[in-house]
């Protein structure tokens, strides 16, 4: 009775942190950068009260728009609460944790994607054609990379399972420095970099008709609807950013129910996701945006990556 | 085995109606014994299926000289149900869909010819039989193609692809089995499988080879896809729905039949080669479902893909069987069998809705679609089901299976043996990137093909089709739910009739609940909690958020850069959707594009318009194929100046003949 309880509390904890977290990871991103600039930038608190002020704004649609316009925001958002529900970031007993497969999580996130291009077909627009054919097709290239690059840490340790993942490379410590994870530690950043739409892959601040992505997929939305859709590309943000915090640093997550071991998982998490902020907002400040017709290569390097993983795991073994 | 022979009679029935009843009953009558037919052989497979009662009959009668052995042990049982239910949900589409050529007497009797043999290629069980029931299908299917040829320009040419490929496909077969015959007492397959002992090496793997050009050619596997992206499309859509869901996949079952059951497994390198020919055609379909335009090429292209994912898994099942890894082999094929039966069931519904849109709006060309959400609102929703499935998304069809098929495949990489993880490792790329591709394929069939506005007349005054097509959809579209929801039900079937293809023992259940459990590499996937977890979320965001619900929303225009007004034409089509990857992928796919500027009379800097032209033919078919059609063309010209007309020559011609039989004779 008692573990169910606590992987009810970690569950809960996890929507949680990832839930207003996220917001505020991306104003700390957009702080650093801004810093990085020597601007002063907006509060980190800034992205919760844009979701707040949206949440008390009128609804808007397109005239041409059917039911997928409301519809994929909330579909967006709750995908990315169950992967967070069902992942371990801040434990590795979250409820459900049996089926928090390696599959079901990038298919959870594959869901989401689907629903926000379709979403941006659905207003009969130029704008959200563009958006949806590119955010796709940058899909289409990352998601082999990062769904092979899980795969050879599944391989490593013996389990599809992200929690016996996340717990076997804590018992072998020896395995977070092999070259299985360094290998793919590389493909699933870019991965991350391209799925979240940051800069060297896509310019979040910028609503430049002819370079934007994501923004021009959900171009059509206002009020709440563009609240939700901002909430969850922030989860799902936060989510892959704590996957490869877990997957590749898993210290200090909570192996045992115990609040101690709790309170810790929590503040490990916090801090491994503060420094994967830090180091990808650096990453932004000094790189510029690259053509969408270069990142092929860059991605094709991922998957490259991916697969290079699983090898060295097998050559090694 | 009273179910089935019923089933056939019933068949047989239905054909004997469509031939004699007048126009007025024919369709109705024909369709309610077809669908009955379809009925009693689901309740004997799934009988078989779930009650293991395997029996054979002999009937003397049916087949001069040999007579035909019929047998439903439980690989041929899956095979028979998977057709039954498509068959079932064909007919009851054929019961809105029939008009003029396809209601006439051939269009119906040969359907349900082509519906029979369907039932009767996984039953047979000898030579003879089998053969027979094979050309039943291949010629009859033929037939169906050309039923519509006076509206569809391009089926002729699709029809004679179709009868040379598969023909030579049938004549590869034939002597693959004689081969294996001509050492067996009989020819019934029991007696081949113990007769086969006696072949040496080489002759097994020659059978073999012969054998998997047939029936690789028949799944569809590159590079014998040419006739598939062409043929599935030109015919009637239950006709494609049939032949996309149930004839490629006796292509598989003729692999498994002849390579595990009569030949025994044989070399590790057959079965590398399978894996091979699954992951080229994997990656190939997958690209060209991308790009295609036309609704049902783009699912003809897409079905060569997971025919490519389940001969992936069929080729990792038989390496790990000659492995020693009798239980990951099992595995591996319990998961191909699972996307089997998925793909069946949802490109069987994406084929009849394909033919829905058709009817409706006269074009399957997605570029020239859009908006139907608006006018066809239960077809919107059932492509929306059938292209999640095919996505795999969590909690339909499509994800149940592969994951299982992943999970077969991790489970391959714990074997040691080069070749073997040479297969995984490929294995795993392929479903990784057909991942990809399919959901760039499917968001664009659905957001291009059913949101937005119309981009054609025939799109803006579309009506919903008739219930019948409407349910037909539907009924295929609820295994899709099922297989993805409670996978748990049906694994273990599954895994006896994978136990039957290999010959191994009982396995151990992989089932739990409704979801999955794999004890020996863990993993499990619970998807109907999963839903039962997406759905709370949802109603916790419309409960936390009133907002969203009673605030009604005001209707604005969409955002056009300060300009008012936004035609149909400027949105994105299915074309420019998929340019981005087009040219990420121009060296494989060789687009050929064509732009023609007419200039304005008054000045060049001034356009009055521009033309753009795009083609993508199929590489394969320019590079190996065309290249072989003309060397034939130019061998049949010179032949040509043999017979110049002269009587005097041709009975020269005689006499030589009749010379050279006398003289080898004697």
């Amino acid at each position: 009775m008692t573990t169910t309880l606590w992987s009810w509390t970690t569950s809960l904890l996890q929507v949680v942190i990832v839930g207003v977290g996220s917001l505020i990871l991306i104003g700390f991103m957009a702080k650093v950068k801004a810093r990085a600039e020597g601007r002063v930038g907006s509060p980190v608190t800034q992205p919760l009260r844009d979701v707040r002020k949206l949440l008390r704004k009128e609804r808007l649609h397109a005239h041409h728009s059917s039911l997928v316009l409301p519809f994929a925001p909330m579909i967006i958002t709750a995908t990315a609460v169950v992967a967070v529900w069902i992942s371990p970031l801040v434990g590795t007993h979250p409820v459900m944790v049996s089926g928090a497969d390696i599959f079901v999580i990038v298919y959870l996130l594959l869901t989401g994607s689907v629903a926000a291009a379709l979403a941006g077909l659905d207003a009969a627009t130029a704008f959200g054609g563009m958006g949806s054919s590119r955010a796709m097709t940058i899909g289409a290239l990352a998601e082999p990379a990062l769904l092979v690059g899980v795969i050879a840490l599944a391989i490593q340790s013996g389990s599809s399972n992200l929690a016996v993942i996340v717990a076997s490379t804590l018992h072998n410590s020896d395995h977070a420095f092999g070259p299985v994870h360094l290998f793919a530690l590389g493909a699933l950043v870019i991965v991350v970099i391209a799925e979240t739409g940051r800069i060297p892959v896509d310019n979040p601040a910028t609503h430049l008709e002819l370079t934007m992505v994501h923004e021009a997929m959900i171009l059509e939305y206002a009020g709440p609807e563009l609240a939700l859709v901002t909430l969850g590309e922030a989860m799902r943000l936060g989510l892959l950013f704590s996957l490869v915090a877990n997957l590749f640093f898993p210290w200090g997550v909570a192996t045992s129910s115990s609040a101690a071991a709790l309170a810790l998982g929590v503040a490990a998490l916090v801090a491994k996701l503060l420094v994967l902020a830090l180091v990808v907002a650096l990453i932004e400040v000094r790189s510029a945006k690259l053509r969408l017709f270069r990142l092929p290569e860059l991605l094709a390097g991922a998957f490259a990556l991916s697969v290079l993983a699983i090898v060295m795991g097998l050559v090694t073994r | 085995m009273v179910w089935y022979l019923l089933a056939l009679a019933f068949g047989a029935a239905a054909a004997l109606a469509g031939v004699v009843l007048p126009r007025h009953g024919r369709v109705a009558v024909s369709m309610a014994l077809g669908a009955s037919s379809c009925a009693l052989a689901l309740v004997a497979s799934v009988q078989e299926l779930v009650c293991g009662v395997a029996w054979t009959v002999h009937v003397t009668q049916l087949l001069p000289f040999s007579g035909v052995t019929l047998s439903l042990d439980p690989l041929a049982a899956l095979f028979v149900a998977l057709t039954a239910m498509v068959g079932l949900a064909a007919c009851v589409y054929f019961l809105g869909y029939a008009h003029g050529p396809t209601a006439s007497r051939s269009g119906v009797s040969v359907f349900m010819l082509f519906v029979l043999a369907l039932l009767v290629v996984p039953a047979a069980a000898n030579v003879m039989g089998f053969l027979f029931a094979w050309e039943l299908m291949a010629l009859s299917s033929l037939v169906l193609i050309l039923s519509e040829q006076a509206t569809r320009p391009r089926a002729r040419s699709a029809a004679l692809w179709y009868a040379a490929m598969t023909q030579a496909g049938a004549v590869s077969i034939v002597l693959g089995l004689l081969l294996v015959a001509s050492s067996a007492p009989g020819q019934d397959f029991a007696q081949l499988a113990a007769g086969a002992a006696h072949l040496s090496a080489a002759q097994r793997s020659l059978a073999f080879a012969l054998t998997l050009v047939g029936f690789a050619s028949k799944a569809g596997a590159v590079p014998l896809h040419v006739w598939l992206p062409k043929a599935h499309p030109e015919a009637p859509s239950p006709v494609s729905a049939l032949m996309s869901s149930s004839m490629v996949t006796m292509g598989v079952y003729g692999i498994l039949r002849v390579g595990e059951g009569l030949l025994h497994g044989g070399n590790l390198w057959w079965w590398v080669a399978v894996a091979a020919l699954g992951v080229l055609s994997a990656v190939y379909g997958s690209l060209h479902a991308t790009t295609a335009r036309d609704f049902k090429r783009l699912l003809a292209y897409s079905t060569i893909d997971v025919m490519g994912l389940v001969l992936t898994g069929v080729g990792a099942a038989g390496v790990l069987y000659d492995t020693g890894q009798r239980e990951d082999a099992r595995l591996a094929l319990m998961a191909s069998l699972l996307l089997l039966v998925a793909h069946a069931a949802f490109k069987g519904s994406l084929f009849l809705v394909a033919g829905s849109v058709e009817r409706a709006t006269g074009t399957r060309n997605l570029d020239r679609l859009g908006g139907l959400v608006h006018t066809m609102p239960t077809t919107t929703c059932l492509v929306v089901i059938g292209a999640a499935a095919i996505m795999a998304l969590p909690t339909l069809s499509g994800f149940s299976s592969e994951w299982l098929l992943l999970q077969g495949l991790l489970h391959g990489f714990a074997d040691s043996s080069t070749p073997a993880v040479i297969v995984m490792l490929l294995g795993v790329v392929a479903l990784a990137l057909t991942g990809g591709l399919g959901a760039v394929a499917f968001v664009k069939v659905v957001g291009i093909g059913f949101l937005g506005q119309a981009r054609s007349e025939g799109a803006a005054t579309a009506v919903e089709v008739s219930r019948w097509m409407r349910l037909a959809a539907g009924l295929l579209a609820v295994p899709s739910v099922v297989l993805g929801l409670a996978p748990g039900l049906v694994v273990n079937t599954l895994s006896r009739a994978a136990s039957a293809a290999l010959g191994v023992g009982a396995a151990s259940p992989v089932a739990r609940g409704t979801g999955l459990l794999l004890s020996h590499l863990s993993g499990d996937i619970a998807p109907l909690e999963l839903l039962v977890a997406v759905v709370a979320v949802l109603a916790a965001l419309l409960g936390a958020n009133r907002a969203l619900v009673q605030r009604r929303a005001r209707r604005v225009a969409a955002w056009g850069c300060g300009r008012e007004e936004q035609t149909p034409r400027m949105q994105y089509t299915a074309t420019s959707f998929a340019e981005p990857l087009q040219r990420v992928f121009s060296d494989v796919l060789r687009p050929q594009t064509d732009v023609e500027v007419t200039h304005a009379v008054e000045s060049r800097y001034f356009q009055e318009s521009v033309t753009y032209s795009q083609h993508i033919a199929d590489v394969v078919e320019v590079r190996s194929y065309r290249p072989l059609i003309s060397l034939v063309m130019r061998l049949g010209e010179g032949a040509r100046r043999l017979h110049n007309g002269s009587i005097h020559r041709y009975l020269a011609f005689g006499f030589v003949a009749l010379l050279v039989v006398v003289v080898v004779l004697s």
